[in-house]
């Protein structure tokens, strides 16, 4: 109890006195995330809407692989971007492996199955509702996509928000394709695993409170930015 | 009109699903001018109907639908009201400018000209809330306007009265009525006999997938050749 209680006051500290480092590594943390997610929805979001309006033989096998590929373990994918990246591997001659280039990368393919499902649940559910709608109106494909994209925004922004939720509080990919180098790589989970690992509970915990707060904010700010659970909009 | 898409010719349609054959074999033809109420009774075959006419239904064997020019063309030229309206989760100007928009019309242009349509069916109060907060008639009128947007040459509506009360219903009818006066060419159905009465110029009677009778409405009211026809109009319930 003493140490959550330390914790508390610690992350208060940190916080109200600007602490440099913590500055850092907690833009880190957004920095990779927000860039990860901004990818993979650039992927995920028109995938997922794409498999909801297009048939095609294998599309079950797809979607059924693609959820599946929802719960890809974080250290096996970072290991295997790992082995792309390292100086003997196909991506090698980059000098790519420890920075926050191999962070995104490792973070992107995690967060894409994740975002591409969800999108694709919701826009099938969008799609079923307009889909005499736009087939009578003589649209074509990538309207039909366009609209199904534009109008199912706010659904798709939960896809994204989800995306971001795996992302922010991901630490076996990053950890191992980021290194946790000081001043370079360090992000808020892998700092926790290392202040943990070196018994320094109230900075990790403090750490740890930061992390979740942040998460809060980014939610809440875009929330608030796009005016969702506003009655009357979508 | 030049190059108008009509008359249609429908040759041997047949629509079947999974092995069960909904309508047909149907030929007949839609002439280019008219006010044509579709009737029957429950699945019949109404809906399946207007949807092949419309091209939203695969013509199963060896059937066609013949336009006056090619199919692909005839497709712009043609707007349907569905019985349950589809509103986009938009404002109820964007739903209106939305075929316009799709159809090579700039942004702010279709808004104009969806305006103009909001006004003419009197929902310009209505321009900037969210179509899915419509009540039911405003909802159908909106659709209504949807579908007049891009001068369609023919408009089918699939009983869009069926779910108004009485005010409402003619609301909508004097608006299709409107339309119909401005040269659009109306398939509309409905087994409502009152309605059939008010708006038909001729009357296509369907039952079990085939079309009984097409004939002009006073012979069919006064007249009815079929015996399920003549059951339906007198209120009987014809299976």
């Amino acid at each position: 109890m003493n140490e959550l209680l330390a914790g508390l006051l610690e992350a208060g500290r940190l916080i109200v006195t600007f602490d440099a480092d913590l500055i850092e590594i907690s833009l880190r943390s957004l920095q990779v995330t927000l860039t990860a997610v901004a990818v993979a929805s650039a992927i995920g979001l028109p995938l997922g809407c794409w498999l909801a309006v297009r048939r095609f033989r294998f599309r079950r096998f797809v979607i059924a692989t693609m959820n599946a590929l929802m719960g890809l373990p974080p250290v096996v994918v970072g290991l295997i971007v790992y082995l792309l990246l390292s100086r003997a591997g196909p991506f090698g001659v980059f000098g790519l492996l420890f920075t926050p280039t191999a962070m995104i990368t490792a973070q992107v393919i995690i967060l894409t199955p994740l975002i591409a499902s969800i999108a694709h649940q919701a826009i099938r559910e969008l799609w079923a509702q307009y889909h005499d709608l736009l087939i009578s109106m003589n649209t074509t494909r990538w309207q039909r996509i366009a609209t199904l994209l534009w109008d199912g925004r706010r659904a798709l922004l939960t896809a994204s928000l989800a995306g971001f939720g795996r992302g922010i509080g991901e630490v076996g990919a990053i950890m191992i394709v980021g290194g946790n180098i000081d001043n370079a790589t360090r992000v808020l989970t892998t700092a926790i695993s290392l202040e943990t690992g070196k018994g320094n509970f109230s900075l990790a915990l403090a750490l740890g409170f930061v992390l979740i707060g942040l998460a809060v904010v980014v939610n809440l700010l875009i929330h608030t930015l796009s005016r969702t659970e506003v009655s009357g909009r979508w | 009109m030049v190059t108008s898409i009509l008359p249609l010719s429908v040759k041997d349609a047949v629509v079947r699903r999974r092995g069960k054959t909904l309508l047909g074999p149907v030929t007949t033809t839609v002439s280019d001018t008219g006010l044509s109420i579709v009737m029957g009774p429950n699945g019949a075959g109404k809906t399946t109907l207007l949807r092949l006419l419309h091209g939203m239904e695969r013509v199963s064997g060896g059937g066609s639908l013949k336009w006056q020019i090619p199919e692909e063309d005839a497709r712009a030229l043609q707007a349907f009201v569905f019985q349950a309206p589809i509103m986009m989760r938009r404002t109820a100007l964007d739903n209106v400018a939305y075929p316009l928009m799709t159809h090579g019309v700039s942004k702010k242009e279709a808004r104009v000209r969806a305006a103009e349509w909001l006004e003419r069916v009197g929902l310009a109060d209505s321009a900037q809330k969210q179509a899915t907060v419509l009540s039911g008639g405003e909802r159908q009128k909106l659709a209504l306007a949807r579908a007049l947007i891009r001068k369609p040459e023919i408009l089918f509506l699939d009983e869009p009265c069926a779910n108004l009360d009485g005010r409402a219903t003619r609301e909508f009818e004097t608006l299709l009525m409107q339309a119909f006066k401005d040269g659009t060419r109306v398939v509309m159905s409905t087994h409502d006999i009152g309605q059939a009465r008010r708006l038909a110029e001729d009357v296509w009677f369907i039952h079990h997938g085939h079309i009984l009778e097409q004939t002009p409405a006073e012979e069919f009211f006064a007249s009815p050749t079929t015996s399920e026809a003549r059951a339906f109009l007198k209120g009987d319930i014809v299976e």
